[in-house]
C-alpha cells in the first residue's frame, strides 16, 4: 500500500495520458469503449486527486511531512532531476480540475462528442496538461505542460468547426503562441542567470545573485508574469477571451473556465516562492494590484455591454480573474484563503452557466443556429442518431423551464455574489480579509469599492439578460436530455455543498495559504535540509 | 561572435514582430517562424557561447570543466524547437481552415471595409 501512495503524485498524469493513447486507438464505431475508459479515467483522476489531498493535509499517518509531497521521477534528485512536488494548494487544484472534468465530459457525451473528430484524446490530453502545470516543480516543465494543455486546447476549441470558430480559433492560437515565445524567454533569461530551472532551487539562488544581474533577473520575471498574465486574461492582454469561449463548444468552454486560473496559479506559486528573497514587481501588488483592478473594472463594463449569453459568461471570466488579482496583489497571506475560496466558487459557477448557456439558446426560435452550423461541416455516422436531428436519445427531463430559470439564478447569484450561495461567503470573506489585513489603505477601500461595484452592475446586467432569456418575445419549451441537465445540477450542488462546508473548505484554504507565505517547507522539502542550512 | 550572434538575433526578433503584426495569416506565421528562431538562437545564447567545447563528457577524471559547454540550453533548445515546429504546424492547419471557410486570408476572416 505504502508504495502505491508513494507514486500517488505522478497517477494524475499517466492515467489522462494512458486514456488519452487508449481512446486514440479505439475505433469511432465503438464509441462504448471510448465512454466506459473516459469515465474510468476521470474517476481515477478523481480517486488520485482526492488521495494527493489528504496526503498533502495530513489527516492520514502516511501524510507527508509539512503538507508537501515530492516525487522524483527516476529516483534522481533535485535540483538536478525532475520533480513533481504536491502541497495543499496543487492537490485542492487538482481535485478541482477533475471534478469539472467530471461535469463537462458528462455534457459532452449527451451530444458534443459527435460534432468532430477526436473529442476523446484531445479531452485526456488537456486534462493531464492542466495536471501536470499544477504538479510540476521545475520551469521548464511548467512551459512544456503548458504547451500541452494548450495543444489540446486549440483542438478542443475547433471541435465542431465552423466559420466563426475558426476565425476565433485563429486568434486564439496567435496570441497563445506568442505568449508561448515570450515564456521561452523568460525561462532562458532565468537559466543564464542562475544556473537552474529547479523553482525551489531558482528561490535561493535568486537571492543570491547581484545587483547587476539581480536587475536582469527582475525583467525575466517581468517577461514571465506577462505570459502568464496573458493566460489569466488580465487586462489589457484579455481580448482575445471573449470571441474564443463564446465560439467554444458548451463543454469545451466549461474546461476554459479552469484555463484562465492556470496562469493565476502560477503566478501564486512562482511568486510565493520568490517572496523571501524580495520578489520582483511583477508578482507582487506593484503590478498586480492595478492590473488585477483594471480587469475587474474592464470585465464589469464587458457585462453591461454583452447581449448574448455566451458573451455575459466570457466578461464574467474575466471580472472573476480581476477580482482574484486584485486579491493576490494585496499585501500579506490574509486574504490567499479567501481568494482560493473565490476561486473555486466562480470556477464552478462560471462551467455551470457555459453549459447552461448551450441549453438556453434553446428556448429562443433562434437558438437552433448553434447546432445547425457544424451539422453541415460534420457528417459523422452516427447509429443512435442518424437523422441528424437533435431529438431527444434518452427521457427528456420534466419541467424544463423551471430547470432552466433556477440554474440560472443560481449562477447569477454565484457570479455576482449574493446570498445565499458560496459566491458571497467568498467576497465576505475576500472584503472582510482585505480590511482587517490592510487595514485602513487606501488599496483595501479601492478593492472593496471596486468589487461591491462589480457586483452591482453585475446584478444588472444578470437580470437584463434573464428579462430577455425568459421573458422575451418567442420563447419555447426546449427538450433537455438528463445528460445534460445532471452536469449542470451537479455544478451547482457542489457550490451550495461548498457554502454549508464554508468552515472545514477555509480551513484546509488557510493553511494552503500558509504554506504558500512560508515556501521554507517547500524549498527544504524538494531540496533536502542540507541544501537550506548551507546558505 | 557575440555581436554577430546578438545581431542575428535581434534582426530576426525585429523582422518577426513586424510581420506578426501585419494584418494577413500568411505574414503572421512567417513572422511567428523568424521570431522562435530568434527565442531559440537566445536559449543558445544562455548557456554562454563557446566554440570546439563539446557538452558531452568523457575523458580521464578529472574533468576540467572548462573545457564544456553547458548541455542543458542544448536540451532545452531541442524541446522548445520540437513543440514550436508542431505547433506552427497546427497553426498552418487552422490558417489554410480559415482561408476555405471565409475566403480571405485576413486575420479577422473578413476584409476590412
Amino acid at each position: 500500500m505504502s508504495t502505491w501512495l508513494q507514486h500517488a503524485p505522478v497517477l494524475p498524469i499517466i492515467i489522462p495520458f494512458l486514456a488519452a493513447a487508449l481512446t486514440f486507438i479505439v475505433r469511432d464505431q465503438h464509441r462504448g469503449y471510448k465512454l466506459g475508459l473516459g469515465a474510468l479515467s476521470l474517476l481515477l483522476q478523481c480517486a488520485a486527486a482526492w488521495t494527493l489531498l489528504r496526503l498533502s493535509d495530513g489527516s492520514w499517518a502516511a501524510s507527508w511531512e509539512g503538507g508537501v509531497g515530492v516525487y522524483a521521477l527516476g529516483q534522481r534528485a533535485a535540483p538536478l532531476g525532475i520533480v513533481l512536488v504536491v502541497d495543499r494548494l496543487a492537490a485542492m487544484m487538482l481535485l478541482l480540475t477533475s471534478v469539472l472534468a467530471m461535469a463537462s465530459w458528462c455534457y459532452a457525451t449527451a451530444r458534443w462528442d459527435r460534432r468532430g473528430v477526436r473529442f476523446y484524446p484531445l479531452f485526456q490530453l488537456l486534462l493531464m496538461g492542466l495536471n501536470g502545470a499544477f504538479l510540476t516543480g521545475d520551469l521548464f516543465n511548467l512551459f512544456v505542460f503548458f504547451e500541452v494543455f494548450l495543444a489540446a486546447s486549440y483542438g478542443l476549441l475547433l471541435h465542431g468547426l465552423g466559420r466563426e470558430r475558426v476565425a476565433a480559433s485563429l486568434h486564439y492560437i496567435a496570441v497563445n503562441l506568442l505568449s508561448a515565445l515570450l515564456l521561452l524567454i523568460a525561462i532562458a533569461m532565468a537559466y543564464g542567470l542562475t544556473g537552474t530551472l529547479n523553482l525551489a532551487d531558482l528561490a535561493l539562488r535568486a537571492g543570491q545573485l547581484d545587483a547587476a544581474d539581480r536587475r536582469l533577473f527582475e525583467v525575466a520575471m517581468g517577461i514571465l508574469s506577462v505570459a502568464f498574465l496573458i493566460k489569466a486574461a488580465a487586462w489589457p492582454l484579455n481580448f482575445w477571451l471573449i470571441d474564443a469561449y463564446a465560439e467554444a463548444a458548451p463543454p469545451v468552454a466549461a474546461m476554459f473556465a479552469m484555463l484562465t486560473k492556470v496562469g493565476i496559479y502560477a503566478l501564486l506559486r512562482i511568486g510565493s516562492l520568490l517572496l523571501p528573497s524580495g520578489a520582483p514587481a511583477a508578482f507582487g501588488g506593484d503590478w498586480m494590484f492595478p492590473v488585477g483592478m483594471a480587469t475587474l473594472l474592464f470585465g464589469s463594463m464587458g457585462m453591461l455591454l454583452a447581449q448574448q449569453p455566451q458573451r455575459l459568461a466570457g466578461f464574467a471570466t474575466i471580472t472573476s480573474s480581476g477580482t482574484l488579482l486584485s486579491a493576490l496583489g494585496m499585501p500579506g497571506v490574509m486574504l490567499t484563503g479567501p481568494a482560493l475560496y473565490y476561486l473555486i466558487s466562480s470556477v464552478l459557477a462560471l462551467a455551470a452557466f457555459y453549459l447552461l448557456v448551450e441549453m438556453l439558446a434553446r428556448t429562443q426560435a433562434f437558438g437552433a443556429d448553434v447546432l445547425a452550423l457544424s451539422e453541415d461541416v460534420f457528417d459523422l455516422a452516427d447509429a443512435a442518431n442518424a437523422d441528424g436531428s437533435d431529438d431527444v436519445v434518452g427521457q427528456p427531463i420534466p419541467r424544463a423551464m423551471v430547470f432552466l430559470g433556477l440554474a440560472f439564478i443560481a449562477c447569477a447569484l454565484l457570479l455576482v455574489g449574493l446570498p445565499p450561495l458560496s459566491g458571497f461567503v467568498a467576497k465576505l470573506g475576500l472584503l472582510s480579509a482585505a480590511l482587517y489585513a490592510a487595514g485602513d489603505t487606501s488599496n483595501a477601500w479601492l478593492l472593496t469599492a471596486a468589487v461591491l461595484v462589480s457586483g452591482f452592475l453585475g446584478l444588472l446586467a444578470w437580470s437584463r439578460m434573464g428579462i430577455l432569456l425568459f421573458w422575451g418575445d418567442g420563447v419555447q419549451v426546449p427538450r433537455l436530455r438528463w445528460l445534460e441537465a445532471l452536469p449542470v445540477a451537479f455544478l451547482i450542488g457542489l457550490c451550495i455543498w461548498l457554502t454549508m462546508a464554508a468552515g472545514p473548505v477555509s480551513t484546509y484554504l488557510n493553511a494552503a495559504a500558509a504554506g504558500l507565505d512560508d515556501p521554507s517547507v517547500y524549498i527544504r522539502a524538494v531540496l533536502g535540509t542540507a541544501a537550506v542550512a548551507g546558505e | 561572435m557575440e555581436v554577430v550572434l546578438a545581431v542575428a538575433i535581434g534582426v530576426l526578433a525585429g523582422s518577426g514582430v513586424w510581420l506578426v503584426l501585419r494584418p494577413r495569416t500568411f505574414q503572421f506565421i512567417m513572422g511567428l517562424s523568424l521570431l522562435s528562431y530568434a527565442v531559440n538562437l537566445f536559449i543558445f545564447s544562455m548557456g554562454r557561447i563557446r566554440t570546439a567545447a563539446a557538452p558531452v563528457l568523457q575523458g580521464a577524471k578529472p574533468l576540467d570543466w572548462s573545457r564544456y559547454a553547458d548541455p542543458v540550453p542544448q536540451a532545452l533548445v531541442l524541446t522548445a524547437i520540437v513543440i514550436g515546429f508542431a505547433t506552427t504546424a497546427l497553426f498552418l492547419v487552422v490558417l489554410l481552415a480559415n482561408r476555405g471557410l471565409s475566403g480571405t486570408d485576413h486575420v479577422d476572416a473578413r476584409e476590412p471595409q
